[in-house]
């Protein structure tokens, strides 16, 4: 029998498709079962699980003060995280691709320096996390050797023998935290909707300018629509960086075991996971973590696709 | 460069889409999964067959009590950290020495767990692991899972060095009571270490400052060091179980045994005890009467350690590691030194009392493949060779009795001289505390209260609730493995 000419070209598709659909089967979606089976289990993580315990690790974790906590700092670091980078990134953006004095091709170019500013800004992305933490570690010091400590008792801010907490302190760790986050990822938003913006025609500011439009108007009016594409999908990664912090909480905040002190007032879900799984020995409870934050993270990703859907412009 | 981006047909929608999917699944969960590659469990047989092997061929031999084949291979892991791993091949060499035959497998790493966590989960954990540092397998935890060898064989066993004497009987006191999991010993913890408050000999002979006896004098010499401007007293406050040392060593003495057996077994109330009231109170002094180094509630041990060499600070407890860690930080002519937790009136056991004991734990995995091998280089540990091998290729102490000749003994660093007359000094009078192995989760939960006490975020009635709840939510947590602390 001879195949129809579309289900052919599926095959041959599919036949390309097949050893990467495999691994990514075994390695990625086998576990993700297989944490949802070990949810419902009591299980030390050393040895196979004792026994079986339906949905009790789901509604023990309802009622852990502790979870709940961690599950509103990643809620706090999601909702600022995302908005205050992409807000700095489209502002430096712009400065650097638009922002300039009338002037260049069709009167649009950047600030003065704009080529050097753009390294420098990209700069901390290309630190690897290890160095972002003894770099911070430093500068949060919770004394007048640290950096910001320093500058705040030189100006006066406060006297060294009341130096500012930071990471220490209850009410600001978070924030602190969230800086850092910040701090590392302003500079590839930038690069990205840098790009973005270079593929607006020249033309558009052309006509915007001598329609009288000025900068902020063309900001407003040209630029931020047509980067809306390129918007979404910062919002969808930057969604998923705010789930995690894993790496920055766990070893700048205070604390044994994956940090997240002082007395879990930095805590966010997956240092809390990893304490359970690995220092409590509750093995079990953590998938159970793993699985809520796994439909968290999900329904956040499609809920901004779903909310971000514009009309797209074709140039 | 094209001036249309992407070719029409080929939504960059339906790409973002995909890709979000991908990274909702690359998200926190994926290092659990990572983690999560447990075995099928076929656990029970590998355990019978591996138990068979040691206790059925287990001869009276005194020169291989465990019965090892001399030609099964030994898979050993160590963690490489203070102590390096330098020492364990002088082990592994005494052990071929015994063994020709044997092929020794060797693995230096810091990162225990996830090293060896699927190892454990598949059924086939090493033979010896020294399972220390930041990233150890909770004991507890290990056997709760039914993981480790009862080391009782091990003590029972005949001594390398004097056949008549059982290994029992050739280390320190302590070394076998802070191996107790239940009743028996499951872990043999190798390096022994001494803790107290450390300051610099050399600044205390300057001022004419003496080491205090009392909690009283404690807080005269507080006072008469912050007079010249120094803060009197600093820690490693990122990480609150160093000052959870000095409350608990304050709590052992003041309430002696009958306090310290209420606590480790979980009883009720045994934390409102006065015991524990008067600790608090009189550690709380030195954040109440601003003792304390400002900002030192937030530092590292090696941010807090460098201030304390750099002479920010006077005194700041730890263990006698202190002396390895800091080597390039310390001053020449510093003098590092140790003295006991000053008494509280009313005191139960002596001034002189420390905590001290055995560190780094040895384990043999009960699904080991050379179980025997596995109890037989520990004995080897504990010959006298292996004790002062460890000494000098480790800078440490070891739980070996005598290993320490007068020239070993001669080579000593200033701190590690002084913590070696600490001890002396103690005779005999060793703190232990028991739930620190037992109960991870209540450790934890203790040490986030300190936090907020050393910040001075609560005071220390809310400490003690704290205390009181953290325990009374293990003692009905029925995942959690109870022991008993053994009568003294």
């Amino acid at each position: 029998m001879r195949l129809r000419k579309k289900t052919r070209e599926r095959l041959f598709i599919a036949s390309f498709l097949a050893g990467p659909l495999a691994v990514y089967i075994v390695f990625v979606i086998w576990p993700y079962i297989e944490t949802f089976g070990y949810s419902l289990t009591e299980w030390t993580g050393v040895a196979p699980p004792s026994k079986v315990v339906g949905l009790k690790n789901y509604t023990a974790l309802m009622h852990d003060s502790v979870f709940l906590k961690a599950l509103w700092h990643n809620v706090e670091i999601l909702v600022f995280f995302p908005t205050v980078t992409i807000i700095l990134a489209m502002f430096f953006a712009f400065m650097l691709n638009v922002g300039g004095r009338r002037g260049g091709v069709g009167g649009v170019r950047g600030v003065p320096g704009s080529a050097v500013y753009r390294v420098v800004f990209f700069f901390p992305q290309v630190l690897s996390v290890a160095i972002l933490i003894i770099l911070f570690q430093a500068a949060f010091e919770t004394n007048d050797a640290g950096l910001f400590n320093g500058i705040a008792i030189k100006l006066r801010l406060t006297d060294a023998d009341h130096p500012w907490e930071f990471l220490n302190s209850p009410a600001f760790v978070v924030w602190c935290i969230m800086f850092i986050l910040v701090w590392q990822w302003v500079g590839f938003y930038l690069v990205l909707f840098s790009a973005a913006m270079q593929q607006i025609p020249k033309d558009y500011y052309e006509a915007a300018l001598l329609d009288g439009a000025g900068r902020i108007q063309t900001y407003f009016k040209v630029t931020m629509p047509l980067l809306w594409d390129s918007v979404q999908t910062a919002w969808v990664y930057l969604a998923v960086a705010a789930m995690d912090a894993f790496a920055l909480v766990a070893n700048l905040t205070p604390g044994s075991n994956f940090g997240g002190g002082p007395d879990n007032h930095g805590e966010v879900l997956a240092t809390y996971l990893m304490r359970n799984f690995q220092t409590f020995g509750k093995a079990g409870y953590a998938c159970a973590m793993g699985v809520v934050i796994f439909f968290i993270t999900l329904i956040l990703s499609l809920a901004v696709l779903r909310l971000t859907r514009r009309e797209r412009l074709e140039y | 460069m094209s001036e249309h981006g992407l070719p029409a047909d080929v939504s960059r929608r339906q790409l973002l889409i995909r890709s979000a999917a991908i990274a909702a699944m690359a998200g926190p969960g994926s290092a659990l999964a990572a983690g999560c590659a447990a075995g099928s469990g076929s656990a029970p047989k590998s355990t019978a067959s591996s138990g068979g092997s040691s206790t059925g061929t287990a001869s009276s031999d005194p020169a291989n009590p465990f019965g090892v084949k001399a030609s099964a291979p030994l898979d050993v892991y160590i963690f490489k950290g203070g102590y390096g791993d330098q020492y364990a091949k002088a082990f592994e060499d005494m052990y071929k020495k015994r063994f020709p035959g044997s092929n020794v497998s060797h693995k230096g790493a810091q990162d225990v767990t996830g090293d060896l966590q699927p190892r454990f989960n598949a059924g086939s954990p090493p033979d010896v692991i020294d399972d220390s540092g930041a990233k150890q397998l909770k004991l507890d935890v290990l056997n709760r899972g039914g993981q480790l060898t009862n080391l009782d064989q091990l003590l029972d066993a005949p001594s390398v060095d004097d056949p008549g004497k059982k290994v029992r009987d050739t280390l320190l006191p302590g070394t076998v009571e802070i191996g107790l999991l239940g009743s028996s010993m499951y872990f043999l913890s190798y390096a022994f270490t001494v803790w107290g408050l450390w300051y610099s000999s050399t600044l205390f002979q300057k001022n004419g400052w003496q080491i205090p006896k009392t909690w009283e004098e404690f807080m005269t010499l507080c006072a008469a060091i912050k007079g010249t401007g120094m803060a009197p007293f600093c820690h490693q406050g990122k990480y609150p179980y160093y000052m959870m040392v000095p409350l608990m060593d304050m709590v052992a003495k003041n309430g002696g045994p009958q306090v310290q057996a209420a606590i480790d077994n979980l009883e009720p109330n045994a934390w409102k005890s006065d015991a524990v009231k008067n600790s608090v109170e009189a550690l709380y002094m030195l954040v109440d009467k601003g003792y304390m180094l400002p900002g030192t509630e937030g530092l590292t041990h090696i941010q807090s350690q460098t201030q304390w060499n750099q002479g920010k600070a006077a005194i700041i407890p730890c263990g006698s590691w202190l002396e390895n860690e800091q080597l390039d930080a310390t001053p020449a002519d510093f003098g590092m030194a140790v003295f006991a937790m000053p008494s509280l009136t009313g005191d139960k056991m002596p001034r002189t009392a420390i905590r001290a004991g055995a560190g780094e734990p040895f384990i043999v995995p009960a699904k080991a493949k050379n179980q025997a091998g596995g109890l037989e280089f520990l004995r080897i540990m504990c010959s006298k060779a292996a004790g002062a091998s460890f000494a000098q290729k480790a800078n440490s102490l070891s739980v070996v009795k005598d290993a320490i000749t007068p020239e070993i003994a001669a080579g000593l660093k200033p701190g590690t001289k002084s913590s070696n007359d600490l001890y002396n000094a103690a005779n005999g009078q060793i703190i232990t505390w028991y739930y620190l192995n037992w109960y991870s989760q209540m450790k934890d939960d203790l040490e986030n209260a300190m936090s907020q006490l050393m910040a001075d975020k609560i005071k220390p009635d809310e400490f003690i609730a704290r205390a009181q709840k953290a325990a009374d939510t293990c003692a009905a947590d029925s995942s959690i493995q109870k022991s008993k602390r053994p009568a003294t």
